[in-house]
């Protein structure tokens, strides 16, 4: 019997976790429904006043995307090592980091491309000019994945842990830091009219650098959580 | 003959390596005493005295040295919990466990006396520049190093995951280093390189490194007391550490 390749053992992981939450479509709504609520508090909290809040916007709209994310972390292998899948994927003839990246894209697509198609939308609540969207937009493209690849291997440390949900923000939320510092400076740097390249550069290589790596020590984490 | 017959694993076992660690204690921790000694006088009675800051520069004697140390016990346990993961090691974990609060305590001292020195110097205890972040950020990772030891029951597991944790967020350290350079900010710049001639005094200097190197020996002695402790606690259900752990207890009572 011939295996399947790897591309298509990717496939089979991101269509079997899209049709999952198909199934289930209050879990992308949840994420979706939490980075507005998130957005919208700090209006309230701050006032009203536009020039306030177009300066704080790029952070604040970053902070809860980083939050959203952290939030749909839990999900990413708990259902699967509660019923024991995540035992047989270990299995697969594939490399257990494709079976990784297939989740992580997964993930991003039902947790982060909601949360940077909504971006402008807010955006344009907090008074972002047309250029600062688009900055904002592209730098959350950019950016989202890399919280995504960080948080499966925090997902994945804190399997079945005892107050696991607590731990995960605590092992992840130092290490989004960076993506957070990029992501947010691009957008001020552009509204400031230094030119965002720089910021959108470095938040490039971290996609590269954590695609490359972060894979891998979800992988070993999953051994250790499972052995 | 020598090296080929010399047995390197001898003290990879937690049996060989406790007598050994007990006695090298009392060194690591004399010399450690008397470079911070030597450390702190020359720093505070034979330094000359900053011709902007006045007297409140010299805290930069204990904090250079703590921040450094910080960033160096970070590799160091890093470093070991690679190892363990490489080779399997118990012990390299055990090393590892014991580095990190040593290395959250240096960090802590760090932030505070930079917040001492940041009062009279820039008027705010704390400001949100990129190396104050980091340190805090290094703060973080050591915090959750620790947590994520202490939250998982299975030692073997609890190991190996804080390992590959450490290990990632070793990616932070250079960030850390490189900051200066990435983001443009209110702390002064480096003024010890390894490449140019220092900006500073050479007693200001030779302070600065006596007590590093002071802080690197304290670093060590208490590695090894609280490496003590680990393998007790791991062994303590062997007859050799039911032993050991006896005589412990008769000696502190």
């Amino acid at each position: 019997m011939s295996q399947p390749g790897i591309f298509a053992a990717l496939n089979e992981i991101i269509r079997r976790d899209l049709l999952l939450v198909l199934r289930r479509r209050s879990d992308v709504l949840t994420t979706v429904l939490f980075f507005i609520m998130v957005a919208s508090l700090f209006p309230l909290g701050v006032g009203p006043e536009p020039a306030v809040l177009r300066t704080i916007a790029p952070g604040v709209l970053w902070v809860a995307a980083l939050l959203s994310c952290l939030l749909s972390l839990g999900r990413l292998f708990t259902a699967d090592y509660v019923d024991g899948v995540l035992e047989q994927m270990l299995l697969i003839p594939q490399p257990l980091s494709v079976l990784v990246i297939g989740k992580v894209a997964a993930h991003w697509l039902i947790s982060g491309l909601p949360v940077v198609l909504l971006s402008p939308l807010l955006g344009l609540q907090f008074g972002l000019s047309g250029e600062a969207l688009g900055v904002l937009t592209l730098s959350l493209l950019l950016g989202t994945p890399t919280l995504s690849f960080i948080g499966a291997i925090g997902a994945a440390l804190t399997l079945g842990v005892r107050g696991s949900s607590v731990l995960i923000a605590l092992l992840v939320l130092p290490l989004f830091i960076p993506v957070l510092i990029f992501g947010a400076g691009a957008v001020t740097s552009s509204a400031s009219g230094i030119g965002a390249g720089a910021h959108l550069s470095l938040l490039g290589a971290g996609l590269l650098l954590a695609l490359a790596l972060a894979p891998w020590a979800t992988a070993t984490s999953l051994r250790i959580a499972l052995e | 003959m020598a090296l080929a017959q010399i047995n390197w694993f001898k003290y990879s076992s937690p049996q060989a390596f406790y007598p050994l660690a007990g006695r090298m204690i009392p060194w690591f921790a004399t010399i450690a005493a008397l470079l911070i000694g030597v450390g702190l006088y020359i720093g505070f009675f034979v330094a000359p005295t900053d011709f902007q800051q006045g007297q409140s520069y010299r805290i930069i004697f204990v904090h250079v040295p703590a921040a450094w140390m910080s960033m160096f016990l970070y590799v160091v346990m890093a470093i070991w919990a690679g190892l363990g993961l490489g080779l399997n090691a118990r012990p390299s974990f055990m090393m590892a466990q014991a580095i990190a609060p040593t290395g959250a305590l240096f960090t802590f001292l760090a932030l505070f006396t930079g917040a001492m020195w940041g009062k009279p110097t820039w008027g705010a205890w704390w400001v949100w520049d990129a190396r104050l972040t980091s340190e805090l950020i290094l703060l973080f990772l050591y915090a959750g190093v620790m947590l994520l030891r202490t939250s998982i029951d299975d030692p073997r597991r609890a190991d190996r995951a804080s390992a590959v944790f450490a290990l990632v967020g070793v990616v932070n350290v250079p960030i850390i280093y490189f900051s200066v350079r990435w983001w443009n900010t209110l702390h002064q710049g480096a003024s010890v390189s390894m490449t140019a001639a220092p900006k500073m005094a050479a007693t200001m200097l030779t302070a600065m490194l006596v007590m590093t190197l002071g802080f690197w020996m304290y670093s060590i002695a208490v590695t090894l007391a609280r490496m003590r402790c680990v393998i007790l606690e791991r062994e303590r259900r062997s007859s050799w550490g039911m032993h050991h752990s006896h005589r412990e207890a008769v000696e502190v009572h």
